[in-house]
């Protein structure tokens, strides 16, 4: 099975606290961590275990800059065969279809029986997947939690409310995003990465993929983010302050109050 | 502004989601004086009764009744409202495992802009609408702006809109003729539901709750020995249970459990939208995160900034000290 999934390099929301800049214009970008988006993760591991299974390639794509390529290796160290940067400045403020069209542009470009996302990245959209499927008239399913391969068929598992699963019938190709906790991803040494350090990864533009810059990046967008903020908030927490002991103290009596110590 | 708002409409057990009347009131926000259609599919007796319940909240019930729609299929619904949908409608979905399936494609395949999980609507100027979202779990807020000229799909965070009380009675038209013969490439099979654990937190006065702010899986004794010495119950956030720290069925959230305790303690979970949509019946919220502006402060009644490993031992250690 060849199979294409598609990863997002993302800020680390363990290691950062997202903050937003002095202007208003996006998040505070200094001493950012990033890594790969976690359900991408997800998607890669699963990708992997069945081309352990069943045979095939797993390719890893992204759009991003010069630095995005970290995250390719990082997935390729932890098994797939293959990495593809997708890079331009024409692509910049693409808004959900531009970066789903050059998908898609990327995708026609090869042959994949099985493309994965993740379920949603840092701005919990969730629409890639969805977009790119229809864009490539490719039947699709969101949130799969499970993965049976059943000949020319997959039997997915979809996560719904309530932690209860939906079991559906899809057709191959298709295209599924992926949840998290469908499987374990494996660990990822240093010397993991090091070992696909020199592996070449090729870089291809708006140009390669055929696509007009016109119709992607900041002048194909229709839907713009126009600044970030931190909401103005109700009441909020009452905040106890003073030494461990005093507010575990004041808590203990609050807690008393409201039948939260048996 | 003439343009034609549509919603469609989830429900479950003969009953309409909560999200029909919120997706209402967004409708209102985006044309106060829109009249507003809902799509509704189904089968059989079940449709004709959520058809009626909702029929105070919108003008117009478009009920579709065919044996294909008795499970909600996105693939087969999507093709369904790309044939009936008039051109450049906004479509209002809510944002749950059901909207997230249906509406990215959707918007594809009706060739109108998308949004995704929008919490708030400040309106509409020369066919640019201007909405508001969050990002990276509610840590920041962004304005986003949608160029609505060729219609659009949105979908709506539940919760984010309080439905309005309305009377407006609307008629009801059967649409089912129109969707024979549709088919898709995914089938529904079945459901399977969720596995029943070793405790019942839904049932649960009192919860510790952790998220990954606990760090280490054998740092969740810290988490079990305050619910000891409480009386309390052990949940989580998601992370936890994806990495197997704890069984599913101590998940906290939209795709976990609801929990309806008398106080909730938050250990080191930043506050999704996804989490708290799990607590319900207002709690009292105790929260401990050692980042002030974690989004879970805007909803607990009290906050601890601390580093929980350090705090809840000595917590603890208090609350066994009182009880001798
Ligand atoms: C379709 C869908 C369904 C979902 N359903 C659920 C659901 O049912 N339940 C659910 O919980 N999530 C659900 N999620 C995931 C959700 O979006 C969040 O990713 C998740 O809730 C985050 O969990 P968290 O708060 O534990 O982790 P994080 O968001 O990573 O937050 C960890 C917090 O711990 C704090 N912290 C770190 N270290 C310490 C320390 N030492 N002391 C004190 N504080 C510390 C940090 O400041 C941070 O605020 C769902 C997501 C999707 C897409
Ligand atoms: N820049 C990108 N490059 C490659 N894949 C992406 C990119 N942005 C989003 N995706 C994919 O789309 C999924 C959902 O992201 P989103 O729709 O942005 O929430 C991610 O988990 C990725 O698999």
């Amino acid at each position: 099975m060849e199979i294409l999934v598609c990863v997002k390099r993302a800020p680390d929301t363990l290691e950062n606290e997202i903050t937003v800049n002095k202007d208003g214009t996006n998040i505070e970008l200094e001493d950012l961590v990033y890594s790969v988006n976690e359900w991408d993760n997800y998607a890669v591991e699963e990708a992997i275990q069945i081309k352990d299974k069943v045979g095939g390639s797993v390719t890893v794509v992204t759009i991003g800059d010069e630095e995005a390529e970290e995250v390719l290796r990082r997935e390729m160290a932890m098994g797939a065969d293959k990495g593809i940067l997708i890079s331009d400045e024409a692509f910049e403020n693409s808004d959900g279809k531009g970066i789903a069209s050059i998908l898609k542009a990327e995708i026609e470009k090869g042959k994949y029986d099985l493309i994965l996302t993740g379920a949603q990245a840092d701005d919990g959209a969730g629409q890639i997947g969805g977009m790119l499927a229809a864009m490539l008239d490719l039947p699709y399913a969101s949130l799969v939690n499970k993965i049976d391969i059943a000949g020319e068929k997959l039997t997915v598992g979809r996560e719904i409310e309530g932690g209860v699963q939906e079991i559906n019938e899809i057709e191959l190709p298709c295209v599924l995003s992926i949840q998290t906790g469908i499987n374990e991803p494996r660990y990822v040494g240093i010397r993991g990465i090091r070992k696909v350090a020199s592996v070449e990864i090729p870089v291809h533009t708006a140009a390669d993929l055929g696509l007009d810059a016109s119709a992607v990046g900041t002048s194909g967008a229709k839907v713009k983010k126009l600044d970030y903020f931190i909401p103005e908030t109700g009441e909020g927490a009452e905040i106890l302050t003073g030494s461990q002991e005093e507010i575990a103290e004041k808590l203990i009596e609050l807690l008393k109050a409201k039948g939260g110590i048996k | 502004m003439s343009r034609q708002l549509f919603a469609y409409i989830t429900h479950k057990n003969s009953a309409a989601d909560d999200s029909a009347f919120e997706l209402a009131a967004a409708a209102k926000k985006i044309d106060a004086n829109a009249s507003v259609t809902a799509i509704v599919t189904g089968k059989g007796e079940d449709l004709t009764k959520v058809c009626g319940q909702i029929t105070s909240a919108f003008a117009k019930v478009w009920k579709i009744d065919g044996d294909a729609f008795a499970y909600p299929n996105a693939e087969l619904i999507r093709a369904m409202l790309v044939k009936i949908l008039p051109e450049k409608s906004i479509t209002l979905l809510a944002h749950d495992t059901f909207g997230m399936d249906l509406g990215p494609g959707l918007s594809v395949k009706l060739n109108a802009s998308f949004i995704s999980d929008v919490v708030d609507i400040e309106g509409v100027k020369s066919d640019i609408l201007k909405t508001i979202r969050q990002e990276y779990s509610g840590q920041v807020s962004t304005h986003v702006s949608c160029d609505i000229t060729d219609g659009a799909v949105i979908n709506i965070r539940p919760g984010s809109f309080k439905p309005e009380e309305t009377s407006i009675g609307g008629e009801i038209e059967d649409k089912s003729s129109e969707a024979e013969g549709i088919t898709a490439k995914r089938k529904y099979i079945e459901i399977i539901e969720a596995e029943i654990g070793d405790v019942d937190i839904t049932k649960s006065e009192i919860l510790v709750s952790v998220g990954r702010g606990i760090e280490d899986e054998e740092n969740i004794e810290i988490a079990q020995e305050l619910a000891d010495a409480m009386g309390a119950d052990v949940s989580c956030s998601r992370p936890i249970v994806d990495a197997k720290w704890l069984e599913k069925s101590r998940q906290v959230g939209t795709s976990g459990q609801t929990v309806k305790p008398k106080v909730y303690l938050a250990l080191g979970i930043s506050g999704s939208f996804q989490h708290l949509g799990g607590i319900k019946g207002s709690p009292f919220i105790v929260a401990v995160n050692k980042n002030a502006k974690a989004p879970i402060f805007q909803v607990a009644d009290i906050g601890i900034v601390d580093d929980l490993l350090d705090f809840v031992p000595v917590l603890t250690e208090k609350i066994e000290e009182l009880k001798g």
